[in-house]
Parts: C-alpha cells; sequence; structure tokens
C-alpha cells in the first residue's frame, strides 16, 4: 500500500495528464461524422506509434556489446517506424480521396 | 542543458500537434490537414529524442543501428501503405496495429531486466507486456480474417478458457512480486508474454470477421494505452498524452460504431448473434421469391426517372466499386438520375462505403446519407441493393424479437421497385432471414457484384 502511495505520489502530474488527455479524447471524438470513423481510427493508430520513441530510448541506452538487447530493440525501431509512417501515409491517402470528390 | 530544455518544448509541442490533429482530423474540410500536423508533430519528436535526449548526462548511442531501423520501417510502412488497395485498408491498419503493439511488448521485454522487482515501474512495464501482446496477436488474427486467411473459430467453452487465461495471466503477474529467484522470475516473465499472445488469438478467433472492424478500433485504443505506459516508464509525456488520447478516442470511436449497429460492445465481443439467430429466424419460413433477368434489370432501370444504389458488404467483397460508377454514368447518360444510398454502417464500418465509392471517383452529391435517402427513396422508380443486407431489413422495424430490432434502417420498400443483387439467398451477416427478398417489390439479381454490373452496363447499352 505505501508503494502504491508513493507512486501515485512521484508520479502526479502523469497521472493528471492522463485523466485530462482520457476527457479530451472523448471529447474529441463525440462530434466527428460517421463518414470520418474510418480515417479517424487510422489516425489515431498512427498516433499510438509514438510508442517508436520508447523504443528509440531503448536502443540507444543499449550497451554495443548487449547483442540481445539491440536485437530486439532493432525490431522494436522497425516495427514502431512501419506503425507511426504507414499509418500517416494510409490515413492520408484515404483522406485525399475524400478532398478529390469534393470538388 | 539547453538541449533538454529544448527537448521538453519538443515534447510539448508534440502534445499539442496530437490533440491539434485529432480534432482537425474530426472534421471533413480540415482532416487531411490534421493528419498532416499530426505527423508533423511526430517526426519532430522522434528527431529531438535522437538527438536531444540524455540518458544521465549521456547522448543516446547506436544512432547507425536506429537509423538503419527508422530506413527498414519507413521504406516498408511507405510502400506498403502506397501499395494496399483501399478496400483492403481496414486490415492494413489492424496489421499495423499489431506492429505498435508489438513494439510496446519488447520495449517492456528489454526495460524488464533493467528494473528491480520492487519498483512500481515494473507492474507498468507488465502492463505494456500484457496489452501490447494481446493487441499484437489479436491484430494479426484481425487481420487474417479480414484478408480471409482466417476462418472464424470457436469451441465449447471458449470463454471460460478465456478467462481462464486472463486469470493466469493476473496470478503469475502477482506471483513475479513474491520473491522468487530471478531465473524463476525471468521465466514467470516469458509466460505471461506467451499466455498474452494466446490471450490475443483466442479472443478474436471465435468473432465474426464482419465485425473486424469494431474489434479492431479496440485493439487500435489497446495499443494506446500500452504507448501511454511507456510514457510513464520514461517519464515521456508525448508518449502518455499521445496513448492516452488514442487510448480514450479509441474506445468511444469503438462505442460509436457499435452504437451505429445497435449493438453493445459486450454483444460484438461475447457474440451472442449466434444464439439469438435461432429465436430470431421466425420458424424459419422462406417464402417465395422472384428472380429477375439482366435484360429484365437493364430495362427497368434504364427506363426509370430515378434509381437509387444501395451499396453494402457485398460490393466492397467484389471490388465492383467502379463497375457500379460505370453502371453509374452510362444510366446518367440516358438522363436517369442516380444516387446512392449510404447507410451509416454499410460494410460494417462507419464510412466503408464512401471511402470505396470515392476511390471509383463516384461523385460527393450522388451519396445520400441516411436520413436523406430515407425522404428520396420514396419517389425512386426503382431500388438497386448491392450486396447489403441488414441495413435495408425491415424486421429492424417490424420484428421487436430480431437481433437487429431497433437499427436504423433504409426504407427501400418504399421505391417503386426493389432489385437485390446477392450472391445467394445466404442471410447477411447477421445471420436472420431478410423478408424484403420476399416481398412482391422485390426481386431478386443473384451473382457476384463486379460481374452483374459489367454485365448490366453492357445490356443497358443494348436497350
Amino acid at each position: 500500500m505505501d508503494t502504491l502511495l508513493a507512486f501515485f505520489h512521484q508520479h502526479t502530474e502523469l497521472i493528471y495528464i492522463v485523466i485530462l488527455s482520457i476527457f479530451l479524447g472523448v471529447e474529441v471524438i463525440s462530434r466527428v461524422p460517421s463518414v470520418l470513423h474510418t480515417p479517424l481510427m487510422s489516425g489515431a493508430n498512427a498516433i499510438h506509434g509514438v510508442v517508436i520513441i520508447g523504443a528509440i530510448i531503448v536502443m540507444g541506452k543499449a550497451e554495443p556489446d548487449n547483442i540481445p538487447a539491440l536485437i530486439i530493440g532493432f525490431l522494436a525501431v522497425i516495427l514502431g517506424t512501419i506503425n507511426v509512417v504507414g499509418g500517416f501515409v494510409v490515413t492520408d491517402r484515404m483522406l485525399e480521396m475524400f478532398k478529390g470528390k469534393k470538388k | 542543458m539547453i538541449g533538454s530544455s529544448i527537448l521538453s518544448i519538443i515534447y510539448l509541442v508534440g502534445s499539442v500537434t496530437f490533440i491539434l490533429g485529432l480534432k482537425m482530423l474530426s472534421r471533413p474540410d480540415t482532416a487531411r490537414k490534421g493528419n498532416l500536423v499530426a505527423a508533423a508533430g511526430m517526426l519532430l519528436a522522434i528527431l529531438g529524442t535522437i538527438f536531444l535526449y540524455r540518458v544521465n548526462g549521456e547522448p543516446l548511442h547506436n544512432l547507425g543501428w536506429i537509423f538503419a531501423a527508422l530506413a527498414i520501417g519507413s521504406i516498408a510502412g511507405v510502400s506498403a501503405a502506397r501499395k494496399v488497395k483501399m478496400t483492403a485498408m481496414p486490415e492494413m491498419v489492424s496489421l499495423f496495429n499489431g506492429m505498435g503493439g508489438a513494439c510496446a511488448a519488447l520495449i517492456s521485454i528489454i526495460e524488464f531486466a533493467h528494473y528491480p522487482l520492487m519498483d512500481g515501474m515494473v507492474v507498468i512495464m507488465l502492463l505494456s507486456l500484457v496489452i501490447g501482446a494481446v493487441s499484437c496477436a489479436g491484430s494479426i488474427i484481425a487481420y487474417g480474417k479480414l484478408a480471409g486467411k482466417i476462418k472464424d473459430f470457436s469451441f465449447n467453452g471458449q470463454h471460460i478458457v478465456n478467462l481462464l487465461i486472463l486469470g493466469a495471466i493476473v496470478i503469475l503477474s502477482v506471483l513475479l512480486f513474491t520473491g522468487l529467484s530471478s531465473a524463476a522470475v525471468t521465466a514467470l516473465f516469458y509466460t505471461i508474454c506467451a499466455l498474452s499472445l494466446v490471450y490475443g488469438v483466442l479472443f478474436v478467433l471465435p468473432i465474426g470477421g464482419a465485425d473486424m472492424p469494431v474489434v479492431i478500433s479496440l485493439l487500435n485504443s489497446f495499443t494506446g494505452v500500452a504507448a501511454a505506459c511507456g510514457g510513464f516508464l520514461y517519464d515521456n509525456p508525448v508518449m502518455l498524452t499521445g496513448g492516452i488520447l488514442v487510448g480514450s478516442a479509441g474506445t468511444i470511436l469503438t462505442i460509436l460504431m457499435c452504437n451505429a449497429m445497435n449493438r453493445s460492445l459486450k454483444n460484438v465481443l461475447i457474440g451472442s448473434f449466434g444464439g439469438a439467430t435461432a429465436a430470431a429466424g421466425g420458424g424459419g419460413e422462406q417464402g417465395h421469391y422472384r428472380e429477375i433477368s439482366l435484360s429484365d434489370t437493364a430495362v427497368v432501370l434504364a427506363y426509370a426517372n430515378k434509381v437509387i444504389v444501395v451499396p453494402g458488404y457485398g460490393l466492397a467483397v467484389a471490388q465492383a466499386q467502379h463497375a457500379v460508377h460505370e453502371l453509374e454514368k452510362l444510366l446518367e447518360d440516358r438522363g436517369v438520375t442516380v444516387k446512392y444510398a449510404i447507410h451509416p454502417v454499410a460494410g460494417r464500418m462507419p464510412g466503408h462505403m464512401n471511402v470505396l465509392l470515392a476511390e471509383a471517383d463516384v461523385p460527393y452529391e450522388k451519396l445520400l446519407e441516411m436520413e436523406d435517402a430515407n425522404n428520396e427513396l420514396a419517389t425512386a422508380d426503382a431500388v438497386l441493393i448491392l450486396g447489403a443486407n441488414d441495413v435495408v431489413n425491415p424486421a429492424a422495424k417490424t420484428n421487436p424479437a430480431s437481433p437487429i430490432y431497433g437499427m436504423p434502417i433504409l426504407e427501400v420498400e418504399n421505391a417503386k421497385a426493389v432489385i437485390v443483387n446477392k450472391r445467394s439467398m445466404k442471410p447477411g451477416y447477421a445471420g436472420i432471414e431478410n423478408e424484403l427478398f420476399f416481398q412482391p417489390k422485390t426481386s431478386m439479381l443473384f451473382g457476384d457484384a463486379r460481374k452483374v454490373l459489367q454485365d448490366l452496363a453492357a445490356a443497358v447499352k443494348e436497350v
């Protein structure tokens, strides 16, 4: 219990960010026309690719002779990059067509 | 010192671009820009991390490896995203999502060795590992299902097995903290990882292929949460905001998708559809239906004043969007007004039909949203239903026992004539009979949507 309280105290700011972000996410999405649901899902998919930053940090921290960590980290960065880059490109392609037909 | 201050500002800017990006993505006129804004923020955050992040005052090493991985990932991501057909888009998103989940799980696997067990961060790591692994395995199964590579599979008591696995994951996680030897802890950790993967597979396997978009949206928000765990781990605000935003927005999006189908999330996940079907079948009484030939259909369409097309999942499966646009142009040339009635969940993914028809350059003004469509359907001489079923099933209005009862539908029976193109008389994904097909106004035109539409276009030319 003490550990839990200490953890909470230590990370109050982060926990605030979490709570506020939850409300923000709900707020932002609730007014979306259904036509945009799919591109939005795809755009959100690209945004959670931000996990790649964690992968980069892991990679950057690994000792150059720690081969397993390097290999796993390398893989993690590749996967994260595909998530980010692919996600944004697919979303853009989707929205490009919406644009085209509006004219 | 200055470097890390700049990095803080970069992360702040990154977080703001994610919020702005999501907000802009939710409006049609700004959506594309919103995507670019978020992408720019992401690029900034990634570059900032590579060059300005400090571990105990030291810059990151292994930059060569990092850039190599970034290059490989970018090339793979861009080429996959460019090559994919728009109709196959949901499975692509699912695959990308799975990779994000895998990335989160891998981070936990490496970091686990670096932290003392009694640290609160280990709990966060476990969370990230479990959620990431479930999301990864689940997304790959969802991809396989949508791509038609994996069949629905369920066995008796599967829900109980799933619950047991989930329980085992929790129990093993608690066991980690009971002061076992480090070898045992490592073994336990990998067991948890393996169980999470198995859970992800079993969680998605029994859910019907047509429900996959809902599942993908849910797994999408899972990965968001896993990414946010990374934010905790590294005290990194941009990962935290990005991850949590997606987590909460994804959850709401999932619920909205379910609402549009008038089903609860629980209903989708547990798939009680199968059970409800028998009761709703109404004794399985299969009235008489009338078939119509291609040439008759061509005559009906060519001499109509107004034709309304109702596209559905069948159109997407047959990749018939270009064919329907061809037919539409031919009819328009003859002076027939052609419009499309778009049900919000036609194709079982919000906006699926819009994307599909947009790919074939169908003009935006021709697409009617459900309400407008229902106002116009009464004035249509003919309705051409292409592979849609549940969204035009009158049982949603008339039969309280039906599982889709209460779902708003396109009231096609108000039109003068209804022509239904389906591959067979098999019921739609909800597994329920559609009495529309047996009404006197309705004629059935069997066949693959694309083939039928191409033949129809040829027949219309000859009328």
